[in-house]
């Protein structure tokens, strides 16, 4: 049996923690595409259009992630392709994000007081006017703290491709343990990696909603 | 021999002194009225006298026993001395009852019917035995306070502390909270109060503080201090001339 | 695409489901009742305890808001015997839900106390009640109620986060698919039922929550 020393493990497990990096940043990038597309079929008014959304969120957000993992990955599969881990990876997480950000997003549309609606329409400003000059300008601000904050939900969120086997940090952990039988080592140094991705995530997230406040307090 | 004995209370928060040295002693039955400007003082000396502000020199007694900053002796200051605050600060997930039998369960350990039992009386005492079961946000601003009366009472106390308790009401509703005050002064309870109320404090008082900046600037029973006015800062704040 | 689903599994595997169901609510019950204590706990520590407690608070907290529950479950399980704590699957399981949403409901139950007026805290002290008294009679019940929605999601959050459990073999509704599609090899199927069944177990799970904050929350009267 070969000898790892902490120094080899820690490279094998950052090497992988890049494809959690990726993974992180495909997914969260789809999903705020994907999460935008949803918010507008969301708030355009269209009865049938915001029922679908909002039977979107509720599936997604009341369902498992690995559940979602497994039905994309075994879904893909019916059709007869052998799919690779990464892409179910990828579209479950991107589907996933989507749901979340789509409703953080709702959240922050609505928290425009509605004297900016009635102060625009008196202005004479069209729907779309209205979103686009008085309405989205500020619910962008009051978005951007908690938008960064699922970034951190979105990193911890990959954790769980590597049960269908996209070989990210958490797979290389399983890998590297089973190869050293040291696994206290090898799950706490996961941890710290997972850590050293996700807490300037929350931290800047933090910072940002409490100047956010205090900018709110001097109006 | 004085109830509360203050001497050369001192009080600052950070570069900003509030209490520049307070004397004053309250003999028990007496009722003393404060008075003064906004900012002078007066609700940090009553805060400093139930211990919710720390002293930073002199020394305040009640019935013999110091103020110290310890848990045992501010339970012990605090069993003997009530305060009711300008914004009530009823409990709001406890009835009318409940905020009166709280305290006397957990504190005193009184077994529940006899808080319950008190509870009723002081309710009773304050003109609400018949709201015991409604929560405070179904109260107006005059029964909640009249029940954080009751409340203060429950606990017997020998002194009450009273922050401008009428400040935060509807004009109409000032006259049944003085009712209840003024029935307890005359039952004999030593009380400080810190009031707007002119009439009320000439009526009722026994002596009346002027503070000013921080000092007690004048003092006396309300017939001088209010009749004859011995410094401009009080003839200014009386508006006479 | 030229795939007959099929369903005829269930007739079979129902009992392995069933067991699944119960196991997962098993967690989530004692996950969510000492996960919200343990945060209760760890919110009064962070907000009103001692000055040396609150970094250690802080640093539990921070470290599992900001790591994956698979790592925190595989952690316990596989790392902790080398200290000599060797748990069972199930109890590995039931241990980390609780040390996860213990930090999650710790911030959760914080917001709600530091949204408590000062004049609580003041009117407690001056009817000499103890700081841990004011905490336990005055503070805790109304910031509580505060809190009990965003609580609630946060349990439901966990309750669907422990389908992970499986990895570490404890017997979980994930596990009973798992466990279905290897015999019946209808894999979409299986885990279609049991993405289903979470579905039903989140709005049950949220119904209830409600149900028990309103029960909780109830204005009775004072004997
Ligand atoms: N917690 C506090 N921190 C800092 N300054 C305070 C605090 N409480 C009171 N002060 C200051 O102390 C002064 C006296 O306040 P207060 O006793 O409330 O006056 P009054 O009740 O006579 O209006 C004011 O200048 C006020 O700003
Ligand atoms: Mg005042």
């Amino acid at each position: 049996m070969m000898e790892f020393s902490t120094w080899d493990i820690l490279r094998n497990l950052l090497l992988a923690a890049r494809w959690t990096v990726v993974l992180s940043l495909v997914s969260f990038l789809g999903g705020g595409i994907v999460g935008a597309l949803l918010l507008f079929l969301r708030i355009g008014g269209n009865r049938v259009l915001t029922a679908f959304t909002r039977y979107y969120v509720e599936l997604f957000q009341g369902t498992p992630l690995l559940m979602q993992l497994f039905l994309a990955f075994f879904g893909l599969g019916l059709f007869g392709i052998n799919v690779p881990a990464w892409l179910a990876a990828g579209i479950a997480l991107v589907l996933w994000t989507a749901a979340f950000l789509a409703e953080i997003w709702r959240g922050c549309v609505e928290a425009v007081a509605r004297g900016q609606w009635e102060a625009s329409a008196s202005l004479g400003m069209g729907y779309v006017q209205q979103m686009r000059y008085v309405i989205l300008p500020q619910a962008l601000k009051v978005a951007i703290p908690p938008t960064v904050g699922f970034s951190v939900q979105v990193v911890k969120g990959t954790a769980l491709t590597s049960i269908i086997g996209f070989v990210e940090l958490s797979k290389a952990g399983t890998v590297v343990t089973n190869a050293t039988f040291q696994p206290f080592t090898v799950y706490g140094l996961v941890a710290l990696i997972y850590f050293a991705l996700c807490w300037p995530l929350s931290k800047s997230s933090q910072a940002l909603e409490r100047k956010l406040n205090a900018a709110h307090r001097n109006h | 021999m004085p109830l509360i004995e203050i001497t050369d209370v001192r009080k600052r928060f950070g570069e900003n002194e509030v209490l520049k040295g307070i004397d004053l002693d309250v003999k028990p039955g007496e009722v003393i009225a404060i008075i003064g400007k906004s900012g002078s003082g007066k609700s940090t000396l009553l805060r400093c006298i139930n211990g919710l502000e720390t002293i930073d020199g002199g020394s305040i007694s009640v019935a013999g026993s110091q103020l110290l900053p310890d848990e045992v002796h501010l339970k012990a200051l605090r069993l003997k001395v009530g305060m009711i605050f300008q914004q009530f600060n009823l409990f709001p997930h406890l009835t009318a009852g409940g905020n009166v039998i709280l305290s006397q369960t957990v504190v005193k350990k009184t077994p529940k019917p006899e808080a319950a039992a008190m509870a009723r009386k002081m309710l009773e005492r304050v003109g609400l035995a018949e709201k015991f079961d409604a929560y405070p946000d179904e109260l107006s601003g005059g029964q909640q306070q009249r029940v954080a009366i009751a409340r203060a009472l429950a606990m017997q106390p020998i002194a009450l502390l009273c922050d401008e308790v009428t400040s935060a009401l509807d004009p109409e509703l000032v006259a049944e909270v003085l009712a209840v005050v003024r029935e307890l002064a005359a039952e004999g309870m030593t009380l400080l109060m810190v009031t707007h109320e002119m009439k009320f404090a000439r009526d009722v008082c026994s002596r009346v503080v002027f503070m000013h900046q921080g000092r007690v600037h004048e003092i006396g029973p309300p017939e001088d201090v209010f009749a004859k006015p011995k410094t401009p800062e009080l003839k200014q704040f009386l508006g006479v001339q | 695409m030229n795939y007959a689903f099929s369903f005829s599994w269930l007739t079979e595997y129902y009992p392995v489901l069933l067991k699944g169901i119960l196991i997962t609510i098993e967690l989530i019950a004692v996950g969510g009742l000492f996960g919200v204590a343990l945060g209760t706990a760890c919110a009064w520590a962070r907000a009103l305890g001692p000055a040396w407690l609150k970094p250690l608070v802080s640093a539990y907290v921070e470290l599992i808001r900001n790591t994956p529950f698979l790592i925190q479950l595989f952690f316990i399980f596989f790392g902790l015997p080398s200290l000599g704590l060797r748990l069972s699957e199930l109890e590995a399981a039931n241990l980390a839900m609780v040390v996860n949403l213990g930090a999650y409901s710790c911030e959760i139950v914080r917001a709600g106390i530091q949204a408590t007026p000062r004049g609580q805290f003041e009117a407690g002290a001056s009817l000499a009640m103890s700081p841990i008294q004011t905490f336990r009679y005055v503070v805790l019940v109304p910031a509580l109620q505060r809190i009990w929605p965003a609580l609630s999601s946060q349990v439901v959050i966990v309750m669907l986060g422990s389908a992970v459990v499986s990895q570490i073999a404890a017997e979980d509704l994930t596990f009973a698919a798992n466990f279905i599609q290897s015999r019946s090899f209808r894999a979409f199927e299986a885990y279609f039922v049991t993405t289903a069944i979470y579905l039903a177990l989140a709005i049950l799970l949220r119904r209830a929550l409600a149900g028990i904050g309103a029960m909780i929350f109830a204005r009775r009267p004072a004997r």
